[in-house]
């Protein structure tokens, strides 16, 4: 896999990774000229499509879509579902995960995207053991409960202001 | 799961990124940002030191505002210091950043490296993960020199965790993708390998990217995980849904491992013991089985892991090319899904599909799906499945169904997609003239073209048009009758008036008897369009119109009082005026003898590859094109209409051509034409840049023309057709020599030696070739006492002559004619090789010996081997472009009897001799031979893969020759077939 990037219905970037060296103009390149072209497509048309040189496989959860480049041999099928395992992975982490889960915790979201696929390569497909391996990490620091709730009201607060982008993730 | 992770939350952070969305414009938003970069840093440049928390809560900000698209010039030095910090997330925030905001600063690398080699050597198996997930994740050089040596350790290391192996197995991947110079498995190899039987399915899925990875550059090293492979994928295959309990996915066990194990496979041929590849045939039969059983489960997901296992497996029956019943059931499956209800799986069918119909076992079986395909271009509603539709229609395309697909692509282009357009016209393009049994179809075919898509037709496919109808006699009438209708049109696109001036200046003659096409309407018809056109249309129009005068005389005081008219002779463009003002001139000073020859029919242009297919290769990556054709064409190197990038084509093509057959008229339009000017003429009235022969060459041609009257030229055109040389009262040359095939056949392995010895005259060779260009020195030996007289030699290109297509282009300077009893002389040949040819050159010689004529004639030791240029390639490489050559006429193959030692070293020194690249371990036989080599020709390269394979018992052989080019395949095959 070449990159990943999750973007909103409004376009916004809401996470990016890339697995090939490139310049950070290149990258916003990419990702306009991508998340254009993606969001320009209709609903019911195929997951797959030619850009450039790279396989693109995309797939939309709520108000997030989900896009991966592989390469010309890669599988489009299994890469589907290796954004379907994500989207599992972060539902699970988070609790039922909606857009804001990941803008407000990005960090996480990264975290979880490494310890599933690293290099550009699935590491491990087990959903127990990735959340394993995070979950791991979170004891090491303990649960402050006190800046969660604090978080999660602030949450609530945003939730009611933005209640159109809610929209809990199943899939479309 | 409650969202118990959030103990780590950072408050500040929290309400930073709820400011910025409440930001109601990118003003305020950029504004809010300044004031946190100037609090940060503030903070970070304060007296008072800043705890963890707060180091990680700004570090983690700053990386917010970078990832919002700004610029963050600082940070880093807080974010270093995280990576030491004892808190797991103060250390997994300072990593965060300094992947994702990659600095090139030596010190600060210095550090950053410091602090990972801390973490790996810590034993604590969530901090080398970090650590490991950081080299992955930036895989600098850097990195890779600090670290590349230190992970193989870590990854086969016995006490190594299993998560810390499969960040090692993937972050060793990354480094050896950007450095794999630093990346040197070498005794590791091995225990890489066996991670393949590992019991832990998490570690044997990261493994396997990286051995597929590494097989794939050094395919000999890792061949023994083909086997382990093989197991490992039977144990998936044949388990139960439960058995492998978190790593079945929706039913499906360990889909992704599945996948890369078929995938891994695909870097090697099919096993060779016979067990190993009964036990993959059989996995393989239980997918295909598998996916006949009725779904375990209705979600999408399900069905999506099955398949993407079905259709990697596929991608290995179509790869291994060898087992007809898995193909024609690959090609069943893949009909199913045609029609299945998924778009995803409709797409992935057709593109599949184009792979299978390349292949001789199961190309019929794709075509009896062309209804099926007909109908999704017609109806699927998504541009991306109907493009790969369109490809595949390209790809089942082949003599029996060419005029329906071409006419159904006909057909769609009339609505299809903007985006697609360019392609489907050189696609139509190509299969009107790859399968045209009738040449009136091609042309009706590339008309209705121009009508349909004009703005979509390149210069490319209206340049071949005109070619073949050159080419073609049988067709030029039919054509002048079509395009005369065609014009008729009230608006017609420009390129139909380019293809109907040529066509009707040079065939118009064809149908002027009808008087409803008479010179005078035919030219009326034309000018009608003249003025809607651009300045390349008009100047051709212009040519047409002084043809037209020679045509039908008729017509020239119309054309003269056009060209006479201020709009032409006074046009602000010079290329118009410049035509207006030369062409009356000629017109009106010119006897008709005179304007006959300069305004000759063209004559036909050198057969060459199509230049369209060049074309749909540069403008679409692998996929579209089937792939033999795009192999053949990258072999090609996009040359083949001489020059990708030279712009107007046709006046390089007219010109060569000109320049080689009709040196007259070029001649003379050589002294007309002062400036060339890059616009089209396919009049070949400019032979500004000749391509067939070098510029010097039309310089003399100049001299050529006027000496063909004098007696002292004729020889010096040897590399011509006979244009001149028929000039020249002598003797015709005599028949080749009956043993001339023989001595010919001892110079295909070696560039030096006697050719020919007789009583009166030895002659010796010495040659050397590089490229698509040969010298050969040829030395002439007066055996006798007695003076040679009036010897003279003469070069020429037999076979090739009738069909008027020059393939070799051989120059050469005269021999003194007196040649002393007991000396020898010398003559130096320059060879050119335009295409791959057949017949040898002839060289004649005649003397007078003691009075007596004598008249000998040779075959020039010039066979096609000679212009190869050696390639090397590994054992994958060799396979895969085996395989690539698969259609059955570009295989040539013989099997005969040897004639000398069958000695390996002899052998080997012929296979050299041959100019290919002989190459070791390869064939999984070590008693066969295998070479690989490109033939260099002006025009194209043509990729030669050779499997010799001797059989020392029955002193036989079997020699197999695949090339991107058929013609090339047989040649070579018959002349090997003599040498060993």
């Amino acid at each position: 896999m070449q990159f990943m990037l999750l973007f909103s219905r409004q376009g916004k970037l809401r996470l990016q990774k890339w697995y090939v060296p490139l310049s950070d103009k290149e990258r916003k390149k990419i990702s306009r000229d991508l998340v254009q072209t993606i969001l320009a497509r209709k609903p019911k048309m195929c997951s797959f499509l030619e850009w450039r040189d790279l396989k693109i496989v995309y797939k939309r959860y709520a108000s997030l879509y989900f896009c991966c480049a592989v390469e010309d041999q890669d599988n489009e099928l299994i890469t589907l579902e290796i954004i379907h395992r994500y989207v599992e992975l972060l539902d699970k982490y988070f609790g039922s995960v909606c857009e804001l889960d990941i803008i407000f915790n990005f960090e996480k979201a990264y975290f979880i995207l490494d310890e599933f696929l690293l290099g550009g390569e699935a590491q491990e497909t087990s959903k127990k053991n990735v959340l394993k391996a995070i979950e791991q990490a979170d004891l090491l620091i303990g649960c402050i409960f006190f800046t969660y709730l604090l978080e999660k009201s602030c949450k609530l607060f945003i939730h009611y202001k933005t209640a159109a982008d809610l929209l809990s993730v199943k899939q479309m | 799961m409650p969202a118990v992770s959030k103990g780590d939350g950072m408050r500040g952070l929290a309400v930073f990124i709820s400011d910025i969305r409440n930001c109601k414009s990118k003003e305020a938003e950029i504004k809010r940002i300044n004031k946190e970069l100037a609090n940060i840093r503030s903070k970070f440049k304060g007296d008072k030191a800043l705890d963890g928390y707060s180091k990680k809560k700004y570090v983690c900000k700053l990386l917010f505002i970078f990832l919002l698209g700004h610029d963050i010039d600082f940070g880093h030095m807080e974010a270093v210091n995280l990576l030491s910090s004892n808190k797991y997330t103060e250390k997994q925030i300072g990593y965060l950043f300094i992947s994702v905001l990659v600095n090139s600063n030596s010190e600060l690398i210095r550090l950053i490296n410091n602090a990972i080699k801390n973490d790996l050597s810590s034993r604590n198996p969530t901090f080398m993960c970090l650590a490991l997930h950081c080299i992955a994740n930036v895989g600098s050089r850097e990195m890779a020199e600090a670290f590349a040596s230190e992970i193989p350790r870590i990854l086969v290391a016995g006490d190594t965790m299993d998560s810390v192996k499969q960040s090692a197995a993937l972050c060793l991947l990354r480094l050896y993708k950007t450095s794999p110079d630093l990346v040197l498995m070498g005794e590791w190899t091995s225990r890489v390998v066996h991670l393949l039987n590992d019991q832990h399915m998490g570690v044997v899925t990261a493994a396997i990217s990286l051995i597929t990875c590494l097989s794939q550059k050094n395919p000999d090293e890792f061949k023994t995980c083909v086997s382990l492979a093989v197991s490992r994928l039977s144990r998936i295959v044949s388990s139960a849904s439960t058995d492998l309990q978190d790593y079945t996915y929706y039913f499906v066990p360990a889909p992704w491992l599945s996948c890369k194990l078929l995938r891994l496979l695909q870097c090697y041929p099919p096993p060779e013991d016979g067990a190993v590849k009964g036990r993959l045939v059989e996995c393989l039969e239980t997918i295909l089985n598998k996916a006949q059983e009725p779904p375990k489960s209705k979600k999408v997901q399900h069905s999506n892991a099955k398949n993407a296992i079905l259709f990697e497996a596929i991608s290995l029956i179509i790869h291994y090319d060898s087992e007809p019943n898995l193909l024609v059931r690959a090609c069943n499956q893949l009909g199913q899904f045609l029609q299945h209800r998924e778009t995803n799986l409709r797409y992935l069918a057709l593109e599949s599909m184009c792979t299978l119909a390349s292949s001789e076992f199961s190309h019929e079986a794709v075509k009896t799906h062309i209804e099926t395909v007909i109908n999704a271009l017609k109806t699927e509603r998504d541009v991306s499945v109907r493009q790969r539709a369109a490809d595949l229609l390209y790809a089942m395309c082949d003599r029996s169904n060419a005029k329906q697909i071409v006419a159904e692509m006909l057909s769609y282009l009339e609505t299809a997609d903007y985006s697609i357009r360019e392609e489907m016209v050189l696609k139509v393009a190509i299969l009107a003239e790859k399968y045209a049994v009738d040449y009136s179809w091609y042309v009706d075919t590339i008309l209705n073209l121009i009508r349909i898509a004009g703005d979509y037709v390149s210069e490319e496919v209206w340049y071949r048009v005109i070619q073949i109808v050159i080419n073609r006699d049988d067709v030029q009438g039919y054509a002048a009758k079509t395009v005369f209708e065609a014009l008729q049109a009230p608006a017609c696109h420009e390129n139909m008036v380019k293809v109907g001036g040529y066509i009707l200046g040079e065939f118009g003659n064809l149908i002027a008897g009808d008087p409803r096409s008479s010179p005078l309407v035919q030219f009326n018809l034309l000018h009608s369009k003249f003025h809607l056109c651009s300045v390349p249309t008009r100047a051709l129009l212009l040519s047409a119109y002084i043809k037209f005068i020679n045509l039908f005389p008729e017509t020239k005081a119309t054309i003269q009082e056009v060209l006479r008219c201020d709009s032409q002779i006074r046009n602000s463009d010079v290329e118009l005026q410049q035509r207006a003002v030369e062409y009356l001139k000629l017109s009106s000073i010119a006897s008709t003898d005179v304007l006959a020859t300069v305004l000759e029919e063209m004559p036909p242009f050198p057969e060459r590859e199509s230049s369209i297919l060049a074309k749909l290769k540069k403008k679409k990556g692998p996929g579209a094109v089937s792939v033999t054709e795009l192999e053949d064409s990258k072999r090609e190197g996009g040359e083949l209409n001489g020059g990708g990038d030279r712009g107007p084509d046709t006046s390089a093509m007219s010109a060569s051509n000109a320049v080689s057959r009709h040196s007259v008229t070029s001649n003379l339009s050589y002294v007309f034409q002062s400036t060339p000017s890059p616009s089209a003429d396919l009049l070949g009235i400019r032979s500004s840049a000749p391509a067939g022969t070098a510029p010097a060459s039309a310089g003399n041609l100049l001299v050529d023309v006027f000496s063909e009257a004098g007696p002292a030229a004729p020889s010096a055109a040897v590399n011509d057709d006979g244009f001149l040389s028929s000039a020249p009262p002598s003797e015709d040359p005599a028949p080749p020599l009956s043993e001339a095939d023989e001595l010919l056949n001892k110079f295909v392995c070696k560039n030096n030696g006697v050719l020919f010895e007789n009583q009166l005259l030895q002659i010796g060779i010495k040659s050397e070739y590089r490229q698509n260009l040969g010298r050969m020195y040829l030395f002439y030996g007066n055996k006798t006492s007695v003076q040679f007289a009036s010897f003279t030699t003469s070069v020429s290109c037999p076979g090739e002559l009738q069909s008027h297509i020059l393939s070799l282009n051989v120059q050469t300077k005269q021999v003194e004619p007196l040649v002393e009893g007991g000396a020898q002389i010398q003559q130096v040949l320059n060879i050119e090789c335009l295409t791959d040819f057949s017949d040898a050159p002839l060289l004649n010689i005649k003397f007078r010996y003691g009075g007596a004529l004598q008249n000998l004639t040779l075959k020039l030791p010039v066979t096609i081997n000679k212009f190869f240029q050696p390639t090397e390639m590994s054992s994958h490489d060799f396979f895969q472009r085996w395989k690539q050559l698969s259609q059955p006429q570009q295989e040539a193959q013989k099997i005969f009897k040897a004639n000398h030692s069958m000695d390996t070293e002899v052998l080997k020194a012929k296979l050299l001799g041959l100019g290919t690249a002989l190459l070791d371990n390869v064939d999984p036989n070590p008693e066969n031979y295998v070479c690989a080599g490109v033939i260099q020709t002006k025009g194209q390269q043509v990729g030669c893969l050779l499997r010799l394979e001797p059989n020392a018992q029955a002193q036989m052989y079997r020699l197999t020759l695949r090339c991107s080019k058929d013609s090339v395949s047989r040649r070579l095959c018959e002349l090997l077939a003599e040498q060993f």
